[in-house]
């Protein structure tokens, strides 16, 4: 069982991530990491909703016939991120004076309805939140990494405005790391959000191969050893 | 006929037949048999559209007043902002004229202005207004004005512009909106009220001109609105 959870966080971080191997939801990925604090921002309320969605579809999978299981999923997505928005605004202002524009776009994600469709709908409650919660956190990574990239490339800052997402004893990571840099804009537009996922996607595949030939080798080297034992 | 303790039996084996009735329907068995049925997958999605909706009605009473009360701070956030406490001893929310403005192209057909008042005497105005020409949407904002017709602030309340390009129009992310202070249209010709690529006064970002051109333009037909009302706004 341990086991089994163990792989679920490995996929939802890395092997499975939302962003970097199922290539799903680049629509708000691209609109909001041009910095990494509205990455962290949009990261954190998608990983709320996934959570929610992913634990509602997961109780209520027995009764959700298959013939008509999209609408309902998008239906409920729909409304849990409308109740998220409406309940964040009443008693979150401060906060979702800042995320408010993002919100809205998570039902346009549809790496939400991807875990409602291929996990939570086959699994148990518990299982299925816990997935909501890696793939979610896996995707709040996906969005800091890449914004931080293009906010370092464009702007020179890395995490600015922060205290204004995570209140003020979040000021000290706002940091200028190229002072007085005159700013790539190509990076903080869409176009340079692809190129610079491109390169992410590059190396976490470099990576991945890298492992895979080590392990090849270690194999080989485990096989061989005993042989010269003997 | 309530506390009537047959009655109160009589309810609770009704329940337990209930309740073992949906314990029964809700066997995945029986789910297994009802699942390719379409009546019934059309009451499931009916019945998900229900709880949807009473979700959403029931956030949306809970939530309402709390909105609308956050939004009256955020409101009266602003005019302060751009109205100074010491031009004023009234309550700016409670001191309204509504002015007609569907010609101003200020973004509603009618404009609340709230008067500043200091010992009964009109110091200043403020209001809301819209630019409706944005790089994404509406940029909705609020003006305060002296009764000389200068500009006393200029606050970007909610926009949908660029993050890290057009929302330098926000106060705590750049100070290029306080450049409007102490201007007005005696001190600018209409044709300084521009930003400079288009010959004006006033500053573009680097990579966005669209937002701040549209925040000019509706600064400068804010001052006009003012200027067209001043009599029945400051008396004479």
């Amino acid at each position: 069982m341990s086991e089994n959870y163990r792989k679920i966080m490995r996929d939802g971080i890395w092997d499975n991530n939302i962003v970097f191997s199922q290539y799903l939801a680049l629509c708000p990925l691209l609109a909001v990491t041009v910095t990494a604090t509205n990455g962290l921002g949009m990261g954190l309320a998608t990983l709320a909703v996934l959570i929610s969605t992913n634990g509602i579809v997961s109780v209520t999978r027995q009764l959700i016939p298959s013939e008509v299981r999209i609408p309902i999923f998008v239906l409920l997505i729909a409304a849990v991120v409308t109740v998220v928005d409406m309940v964040m605004n009443a008693w979150l202002h401060e906060l979702h004076k800042v995320l408010g524009l993002f919100i809205p776009l998570i039902v346009t994600n549809c790496a939400i309805l991807g875990r409602a469709e291929s996990f939570a709908s086959r699994q148990p409650v518990a299982p299925s939140l816990w997935d909501g919660f890696m793939m979610g956190l896996g995707f709040t990574m996906a969005l800091v990494v890449l914004g931080a990239a293009r906010e370092i490339s464009s702007a020179g800052t890395l995490f600015a405005n922060a205290s204004l997402l995570l209140g003020d004893g979040f000021k000290f990571i706002e940091l200028t790391l190229i002072p007085d840099y005159k700013g790539f804009l190509l990076m903080a537009l869409p176009p340079g959000g692809f190129i610079m996922l491109a390169f992410i996607i590059a190396g976490k595949r470099l990576l991945d191969r890298k492992r895979v030939a080590n392990k090849a080798q270690a194999a080989l080297l485990s096989e061989a050893i005993p042989e010269e034992i003997q | 006929m309530r506390s009537d303790p047959g009655h109160i039996k009589w309810l609770i084996e009704e329940a337990a037949i209930y309740k073992e009735l949906l314990k029964r329907w809700l066997d995945p068995s029986n789910l297994e048999r009802l699942r390719p049925r379409l009546e019934f997958q059309t009451g499931v999605l009916a019945g998900f559209a229900l709880i949807a909706s009473l979700l959403l009605g029931v956030t949306h009473c809970s939530t309402l007043e709390a909105i609308q009360e956050r939004l009256d701070e955020d409101l009266q956030k602003s005019l302060a902002e751009v109205v100074p406490s010491t031009l004023h001893d009234n309550d700016l929310l409670q001191d309204t004229v509504t002015v007609p403005s569907g010609e101003d192209n200020l973004g509603a057909d009618e404009t609340t202005v709230y008067i500043a008042r200091k010992a009964g005497q009109t110091t200043a105005v403020c209001f809301k207004l819209a630019a409706p020409d944005g790089y994404s949407g509406a940029i909705s904002m609020v003006m305060g004005i002296n009764r000389d017709g200068q500009i006393l602030g200029v606050r970007v309340i909610n926009h949908a512009e660029t993050p890290g390009l057009g929302d330098k129009i926000e106060v705590v992310k750049s100070d290029w909106i306080l450049d409007f202070s102490g201007r007005s249209l005696l001190n600018l010709t209409d044709a300084q009220w521009a930003v400079k690529k288009d010959g004006g006064v006033f500053d573009q970002f680097a990579g966005a001109t669209i937002t701040p051109r549209a925040v000019v333009k509706a600064t400068h037909r804010g001052l006009q609105f003012f200027n067209r009302h001043r009599s029945e706004l400051v008396g004479s």
